[in-house]
C-alpha cells in the first residue's frame, strides 16, 4: 500500500479526522487575526460533528461565534466579511440544508469576484457535513457535492484522510477564492458513529498544506481504476485489498476536490489501466460520476479497453431503513460488483 | 469625481449649503438616469428589444426615490459600506462611485466596475464599500458582515443596506434583523417604499401600514417617514447613522417614496391606477421650489448645479462609450481569484 502524504520520519502521530480539523483551523485562527469560525453550535458544543472542538474555550466567543438558525442571515454576515478582509469559515451544518440559504453561496458567495471583474476577493471557508450511512433519513444524508461543484465560482474539497482534513483545510482558509469543504461524518471518526479504521491515521504536525485540486493516489494498481472521493476512498481501498488476493491489482484514486477537478490525475490512471470504475455517493443523474467519464471520453476515448462503470445514489432520496439505505449508497458489495463488470 | 466624501458627516445642521449638497446629489442623479434612459432607448427602435443596442438587458432606473439616497448618503463617508439593490443608481451615486467606470459597466465594457461581467445590477466599488445585488432582499445580509468587520476591527465605519419594501416580507429580511439586533451590529436597514414590487401593490403584499413596525420584534427602534422628502430622511438618517456609530445597533428606517417610472424599461404600468398623478409627486421640483422660496437656490444657482451635473454625467457617458468591449477570449477570466 502507498500512501503518498505519510512524512519520512517519525510517522507515529495518530489523530482522528476531526481533531486533524481542528488542529489546522487553530494554527490558521492563531496566525492570522482576520480568521474566525461562525454557525451553530459550534461554541461549547464544539460542532455536532466534533468541526470545531475546543476552539472556544482557547479563541473565545469574539473569534468562535454561535449564531441562530438563521443560515441566510450568518452566511451572508460571513460573505460580506470576508469582501472587507477577513477570512471567515462559515458552518452550515448539514449540507442538506443549502436550500435555505443557497442564495447567499451561489449567486453571491461564487459571484461577487465574477461580477466585480476581480475587484472584490471573497476569502472564506464554508464547511459542511456530508454522507449518510446511519439511518439519518433523506434530509440529513445527502452529499450533493455535484450540487455545489455544478455553480462555478466555489472551490469544492472533501478530505478521506486525517492528514487531508488537516492539509486541505489550511489550503481552504488561505484560498483568496471561497471554498467548500464538504466533510464526511463517517470519517470525522467520530466515538459515537460506525467508522472506519483509516479515519484515524498519521497526520503531521505542524505546517501541513494539501494543494486543493491535486488528487492522491491512494492505492497503486494495474488493472482497474477507481475513481472517487471522501469516504468512498475508504470503501474502494477495502475492496482493492480484498481483490488483490484474487490477483487483481485496483487503483484507487481519491479525488480530494470536485473543483478544481484533477482531469490529468483520472486520465493518467485509465491511461495505465485502460478500465474506470467511478464511486460517488452523490446522486448518480448529472453528477460527478459522470463528469469523471467525460474526463476521459472528452481527452481520449480510445483510453477505454472497456466501457466505464457508475456507482452511486440511483437517483432516490437517502432512505431511512438499514437495508434500504445500505442498498441505496455505494458499498463495498456494489463496488466489489461494478470492479468485476469493468474487467469483464 | 465632484463629490468631496471627507468633508461629509461632520455637518449635521441644515445648512443653506447642506441642503444645496442634498440637491445636488439629487440632480446629479436623476441626471445620470436620464441620460442611461435616452441612451438605453436610443438603439432599440423600431419596437423594443430589451436585449439591443449599446446598453442592453434590464433597467431599473430609480428617478423618484433620489430622497431617499441622498438624505442617508450625506451622513456617509467612503469608508462606509452601502449595499443596495437591482434598482442602484441613485445610492451609488449618493455614496460617491465615480460616474465613469459606473456608467463603463452599465454599457458592458473593459473599463467598468466589473470589466463588464456585472451589469447594472452588479455594481462593486471597493474605494467606496459599496455594492449591491439583483436578488431582492439578498442583499442584506452581506452588510452585516461589513458592519461585523468594521466593528472588529475598531473603526466607527457602519453600513447602510437598502432594499424596497417587497423585501420585507422575506426571510433574509428578518434574519439580517435579528442578527444584526443580536450582535448589535453598526448598519443601518433601509426601505424603499416606493408602493410597487413590479406590478403587486403594497396593500396586496403587506399586512400592516409601516414595515418600521417589524423593528419592534427585533428590538430595535423603527422609524418610517412618509413623506419623500430629503430633508425629513436627513433627519431620520441621522439618528441612526450616530446610533450605529456610537455603538448603539441597528435602527430600521422606511421612507415612503416614489418609483417615478416603470419597474424596468418598457414596463408599460398598465397595472397602476395613479399614472396620471405620478410625475406631480416628482420629488425634484418640489425640493427645488422649497429651496427658492428659502432662497438657497436662484436661477443661476440651480444652472450651475444642473450644468455641472451634464458635463459629469455626459463625461462619464462618453467614457463608457470610448471604452472596449470586452474580448471573449477573456470569458473564462475572475472566476477564481
Amino acid at each position: 500500500m502507498t500512501v503518498t502524504d505519510r512524512p519520512a520520519q517519525a510517522p507515529t502521530r495518530r489523530l482522528n479526522t476531526s481533531k486533524a480539523m481542528v488542529e489546522a483551523i487553530a494554527a490558521e485562527m492563531e496566525a492570522n487575526p482576520e480568521v474566525f469560525y461562525l454557525g451553530e453550535d459550534v461554541g461549547a458544543y464544539g460542532g455536532i460533528f466534533s468541526s470545531t472542538t475546543g476552539l472556544l474555550d482557547r479563541f473565545g466567543p469574539q473569534r468562535v461565534l454561535d449564531t441562530p438558525i438563521s443560515e441566510t442571515g450568518f452566511i451572508g454576515l460571513a460573505i460580506g466579511a470576508a469582501t472587507e478582509g477577513m477570512r471567515p469559515i462559515v458552518e452550515l451544518m448539514f449540507a442538506d440544508f443549502m436550500g435555505v440559504c443557497l442564495d447567499q453561496i451561489y449567486n453571491h458567495m461564487a459571484k461577487i469576484h465574477f461580477e466585480s471583474g476581480g475587484n472584490v476577493k471573497v476569502p472564506m471557508v464554508l464547511t459542511t457535513a456530508v454522507g449518510g450511512g446511519y439511518s439519518d433519513g433523506a434530509q440529513h444524508s445527502q452529499c450533493l457535492w455535484g450540487t455545489f461543484a455544478h455553480l462555478p465560482g466555489m472551490k469544492v474539497v472533501a478530505p478521506a484522510t486525517p492528514a487531508d482534513a488537516k492539509g486541505l483545510m489550511t489550503a481552504a482558509i488561505r484560498d483568496d477564492s471561497p471554498v467548500v469543504y464538504m466533510f464526511h461524518k463517517g470519517v470525522m471518526g467520530l466515538p459515537w458513529m460506525v467508522k472506519n479504521p483509516r479515519s484515524i491515521d498519521v497526520v503531521p504536525a505542524g505546517e501541513h498544506v494539501v494543494e486543493i485540486g491535486k488528487a492522491r493516489v491512494a492505492r497503486e494498481g494495474s488493472d482497474v481504476t477507481i475513481v472517487t472521493i471522501s469516504l468512498s476512498v475508504h470503501h474502494a481501498l477495502d475492496v482493492a485489498e480484498q481483490l488483490s488476493n484474487e490477483g487483481i491489482s485496483a487503483e484507487v484514486i481519491d479525488l480530494r476536490s470536485l473543483v478544481p477537478l484533477d482531469r490529468d490525475a483520472i486520465c493518467a490512471s485509465v491511461a495505465k489501466t485502460g478500465r474506470l470504475v467511478v464511486v460517488d455517493e452523490d446522486y448518480l443523474s448529472f453528477g460527478m460520476s459522470a463528469e469523471v467519464v467525460a474526463s476521459v471520453t472528452d481527452r481520449d476515448p480510445s483510453l477505454f479497453k472497456a466501457p466505464p462503470v457508475r456507482v452511486a445514489v440511483p437517483d432516490i432520496p437517502i432512505p431511512y431503513a438499514r437495508p434500504l439505505e445500505y442498498a441505496a449508497l455505494p458499498r463495498q458489495d456494489r463496488i466489489e460488483e461494478a470492479v468485476r463488470k469493468a474487467l469483464r | 469625481m465632484t463629490t468631496d466624501l471627507s468633508a461629509r458627516a461632520s455637518s449635521t445642521e441644515l445648512t443653506g449649503d447642506l441642503r444645496k449638497a442634498l440637491f445636488t446629489t439629487m440632480i446629479r442623479s436623476r441626471t445620470f438616469e436620464e441620460a442611461i434612459l435616452r441612451e438605453y432607448h436610443a438603439d432599440k427602435a423600431p419596437g423594443f428589444d430589451i436585449g439591443k443596442g449599446l446598453i442592453p438587458g434590464e433597467m431599473h432606473l430609480s428617478a423618484g426615490q433620489e430622497p431617499v439616497a441622498a438624505g442617508v448618503c450625506e451622513h456617509l463617508t467612503a469608508a462606509d459600506a452601502v449595499t443596495s439593490t437591482h434598482r442602484p443608481h441613485h445610492f451609488a451615486i449618493a455614496h460617491g462611485v465615480d460616474l465613469k467606470p459606473m456608467a463603463a459597466e452599465i454599457f458592458g465594457r473593459v473599463d467598468g466596475l466589473g470589466r463588464g461581467r456585472g451589469g447594472h445590477m452588479h455594481l462593486f466599488d471597493p474605494s467606496t464599500h459599496f455594492s449591491c445585488s439583483g436578488i431582492v432582499a439578498e442583499g442584506y445580509p452581506a452588510a452585516l458582515g461589513m458592519a461585523f468587520a468594521f466593528s472588529r476591527r475598531g473603526t466607527d465605519a457602519i453600513a447602510v443596506a437598502v432594499t424596497g419594501e417587497g423585501a420585507a416580507n422575506a426571510g433574509a429580511f428578518h434574519e439580517s434583523l435579528n442578527l444584526a439586533a443580536l450582535w448589535k451590529l453598526p448598519v443601518v436597514f433601509v426601505i424603499e417604499d416606493n408602493e410597487w414590487g413590479i406590478s403587486v401593490s403594497r396593500e396586496a403584499s403587506t399586512p400592516i401600514p409601516s414595515n418600521a413596525d417589524r423593528a419592534a420584534a427585533y428590538g430595535i427602534p423603527g422609524t418610517r417617514v412618509e413623506e419623500n422628502d430629503v430633508e425629513a430622511v436627513y433627519a431620520a438618517a441621522g439618528e441612526a447613522v450616530a446610533r450605529a456609530r456610537g455603538g448603539g445597533g441597528p435602527t430600521l428606517i422606511e421612507v415612503h417614496t416614489l418609483r417615478l417610472w416603470g419597474h424596468f424599461e418598457g414596463d408599460a404600468q398598465g397595472y397602476r391606477p395613479d399614472l396620471d398623478q405620478v410625475p406631480d409627486r416628482d420629488p425634484i421640483p418640489r425640493y427645488e421650489a422649497t429651496l427658492r422660496d428659502a432662497g438657497v437656490l436662484d436661477d443661476a444657482v440651480g444652472e450651475q448645479i444642473r450644468s455641472a451635473a451634464s458635463i459629469e454625467v455626459e463625461g462619464a457617458i462618453a467614457f463608457a462609450k470610448a471604452s472596449a468591449e470586452p474580448d471573449p477570449a477573456t470569458v473564462l477570466d475572475y472566476v477564481f481569484v
